[in-house]
């Protein structure tokens, strides 16, 4: 049951099909990949299950330790423990990181959570990612640069400790520094108690976050599954020869 | 103690006269000035339709004829608003004022008063510093519509503030004045007179309330300041009247050579509320930052005008003015910039943001731009619209329920203009009230 679980799921932008028909399964303790083209609906599959409202689900199921989560409101979903890292960090003015994270930890619990313990772990797992302790009171993402956006994700998601976590293109903007810092991050998160799913279009990540598995996107589902090697060959061949096995029904 | 009203008080076409008869101790040329005021007043129409000055707004609701001069206050009733004007603790003079009578009064420093600052309630200052005031009490010209309004004040003000500080006095802690309005139909005519001389540095406070939520009351009051060449002005008001009262306030603030000015304003109280500011940039290499944050709920009005007028060449004024409105509440705000041929390299910046928060809220932007000057950096703008629905997501992605992220984006919304406070118990106090206000609605 610790597992969030993916049927057949079916996803409409605007009367689109954007995902046709997608299934995955991500147990805890594990960490699985997503690859393929831009524009396939990688994002789109982070941000239905998230709850957009702009994503219409047509068909099929997502549950979560079988807990349906296509039926809760994107804050139930965040607090029965889905975490999605953005690969777009929304700017929101004249919110302090320090503030935001908080409002975001009292949501999941009775009493407001102690101040002086609060900034504690704050600064740590800020010293952790290389984040200066002056942004706690900068608006959240106001005037960053994209390494510092996805930083201030990883953050987030270190703070709230997840069980489910999607990373859209956490990689994107990193130099190799950052990307290694961001990767140590995750990495540190990795465990038994936690699935993650990494999102990506470049295998370089990869090489810092090691996954369990491997699941190539095409066309709005998953085409092919398989270990780390998968990643290795898509980053050597592309994606056409797998567009040339499906064609083949292989 | 009670009072005895008689139709006199009332601020009818007689009323002057009761209150020159009232006010016995107002010096002559005062007298003499403020009889001109009042055949001003009577001879100028009232705001209508028509003005430009006064589009948009409701001017039906402007009548002044059932408010009266307010009676003076019982000690009782002195003391309760004494004990409410508490809101500033670390200040260097503060003037408590109850229906235009000084009730209390935190005098200057032993050291600030040899080094010939004067912080002075008007009732004394007209009598103590009559060349002062006779060069500079209502020197300054309407320009955005109140001219009826600011002659109804010059002849009915008896009190108010006069600080002045000499040249090269710097006054750290903030100086501040509480002007209360107690009872039904009382009429108060608050005043504020801030002169800094050559790089003086000051910061002011004005603070506007009513004693009770309930009675109608009215408030017209007139702010001037004067920032000398090199000095440093920070003002801040807070409009706070019950929500039952109509208000006026007309503030003009002169900028000489090289002098700072930053202007706060802070407005949540009243019906009906008309602020017009005037920022007049006199002296090259001065620099205004003129920033306003306004909550309106229920069926307030607000409305404010503005104008930047550069008279002198390299010189920056910036205004931002903020709005959140709820209910049925409306905002107008008109602002103008006047750069004037010899203005060269002005800098002069406006912007006007709306924060819908109900579908049936109205908010009136009126953005304009007058250059005459050819080398000179400008603009104007103006956006209304909702909370962001981009951002509303991330903060529920993080697990937060829709009130909060809600009104953590409202209060992220006021910060912009909240976090440019540097004094730490002015700004918690502004925040504090704004968040109040947010919350009860
Ligand atoms: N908000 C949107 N409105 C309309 N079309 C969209 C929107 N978001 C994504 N799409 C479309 O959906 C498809 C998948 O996009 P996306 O999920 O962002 O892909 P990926 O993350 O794999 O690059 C693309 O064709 C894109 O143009
Ligand atoms: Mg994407």
């Amino acid at each position: 049951m610790s597992v969030l679980e993916i049927e057949n799921l079916k996803v409409n932008i605007d009367d689109k099909e954007i995902l046709n028909g997608l299934s995955l399964t991500l147990p805890k303790g594990e960490v699985h990949a997503i690859m393929g083209p831009n524009g396939t609906g990688k994002s789109t599959l982070a941000k239905a299950l998230a709850g957009h409202e702009n994503y219409e689900i047509t068909g099929g199921s997502a549950t979560m330790n079988g807990e349906d989560i296509l039926a809760l409101e994107i804050d139930e979903i965040a607090r029965a423990g889905l975490f999605l890292a953005f690969q777009y960090p929304v700017e929101i003015p004249g919110v302090s990181i320090a503030n935001f994270i908080r409002a975001a930890l009292n949501s999941r619990q009775e009493e407001d959570i102690d101040a002086v313990a609060y900034y504690k772990s704050l600064y740590a797992e800020m010293e952790n990612l290389g984040i200066d302790r002056k942004f706690t009171s900068r608006s959240v993402n106001e005037g960053f640069s994209g390494g510092e956006k996805k930083r201030c994700e990883i953050l987030q998601m270190a703070m709230l400790k997840p069980e489910f976590c999607i990373l859209d293109e956490t990689d994107s903007g990193l130099d190799v520094d950052a990307l290694k810092v961001v990767a140590e991050g995750v990495n540190q998160m990795r465990g038994e108690e936690r699935g993650i799913l990494v999102i990506t279009h470049y295998q370089r990540l990869l090489n810092y976050i090691v996954p369990d598995k491997v699941h190539i996107m095409m066309d709005g589902r998953i085409v092919k599954s398989g270990d780390k090697s998968l990643a290795l060959e898509v980053e050597e061949r592309g994606y056409d020869w797998i567009k040339e096995e499906i064609a083949a029904g292989v | 103690m009670i009072t005895a009203q008689s139709d006199s008080e009332f601020l009818s076409e007689v009323v002057f006269d009761h209150f020159l008869a009232r006010h016995s101790e107002l010096p002559d040329w005062l007298v003499k000035q403020k009889q001109a005021s009042w055949t001003e007043y009577l001879a100028l129409p009232a705001p209508n339709r028509k003005m430009e000055t006064w589009r948009f707004a409701n001017v039906k609701g402007l009548g002044v004829e059932g408010f009266r001069l307010a009676p003076s206050l019982s000690e009782e009733d002195s003391q309760s608003l004494i004990e409410n004007s508490q809101n500033v603790k670390e200040t260097s003079g503060k003037l408590v004022f109850g229906n235009d009578d000084l009730v209390a009064e935190e005098a200057l420093s032993e050291e600030l008063s040899a080094k010939g600052v004067i912080f002075e309630p008007l009732e004394r200052a007209f009598a103590k510093h009559p060349e002062i005031l006779e060069e500079f009490f209502m020197a300054q010209e309407s320009a955005l519509g109140s001219e009826k309004f600011a002659a109804f004040h010059t002849a009915l003000n008896r009190n108010g503030t006069l600080l002045f500080v000499p040249a090269n006095v710097e006054i750290e802690l903030p100086l501040v004045s509480y002007h209360w309005a107690n009872g039904g139909e009382s009429a108060v005519f608050p005043h504020t007179l801030v002169i800094a001389k050559d790089n003086s540095k000051v910061t002011f406070v004005d603070i506007y309330g009513s004693s009770d939520k309930e009675s109608a009351q009215l408030a017209c009051g007139v702010s001037t300041l004067y920032a000398g060449p090199g000095a440093n002005v920070e003002y801040h008001y807070v409009q706070n009247w019950n929500e039952a009262s109509l208000s006026f306030n007309r503030l003009t603030t002169v900028a000489e050579r090289d002098s700072n000015i930053t202007a706060y304003g802070l407005n949540l109280g009243s019906k009906h509320a008309r602020n017009e500011g005037h920022t007049v940039i006199e002296g090259a290499g001065s620099n205004a930052e003129i920033l306003s944050l306004t909550v309106a709920h229920k069926e307030q009005e607000i409305d404010q005008r503005t104008l930047q007028s550069h008279n002198a060449p390299n010189s920056r004024s910036n205004l931002l003015f903020k709005n959140a409105l709820q209910d049925t509440s409306k905002t107008i705000f008109s602002g103008l910039i006047k750069v004037a041929e010899e203005a060269q390299l002005t800098d002069a910046y406006q912007t006007n943001r709306n924060l819908l928060l109900s579908p049936t809220a109205e908010a009136n932007s009126l953005p304009g731009l007058e250059i005459l000057a050819n080398d000179v950096k400008c603009s104007h703008g103006a956006t209304t619209g909702q909370i962001d629905d981009n951002e509303l997501f991330y903060l529920l992605a993080r697990g937060i329920d829709k009130p909060t992220a809600q009104k953590l984006l409202v209060f992220g919304f006021f910060e912009e203009i909240l976090e440019k406070i540097n004094n730490e118990e002015l700004a918690n106090y502004h925040r504090e009230l704004v968040h109040q206000k947010f919350e009860i609605a």
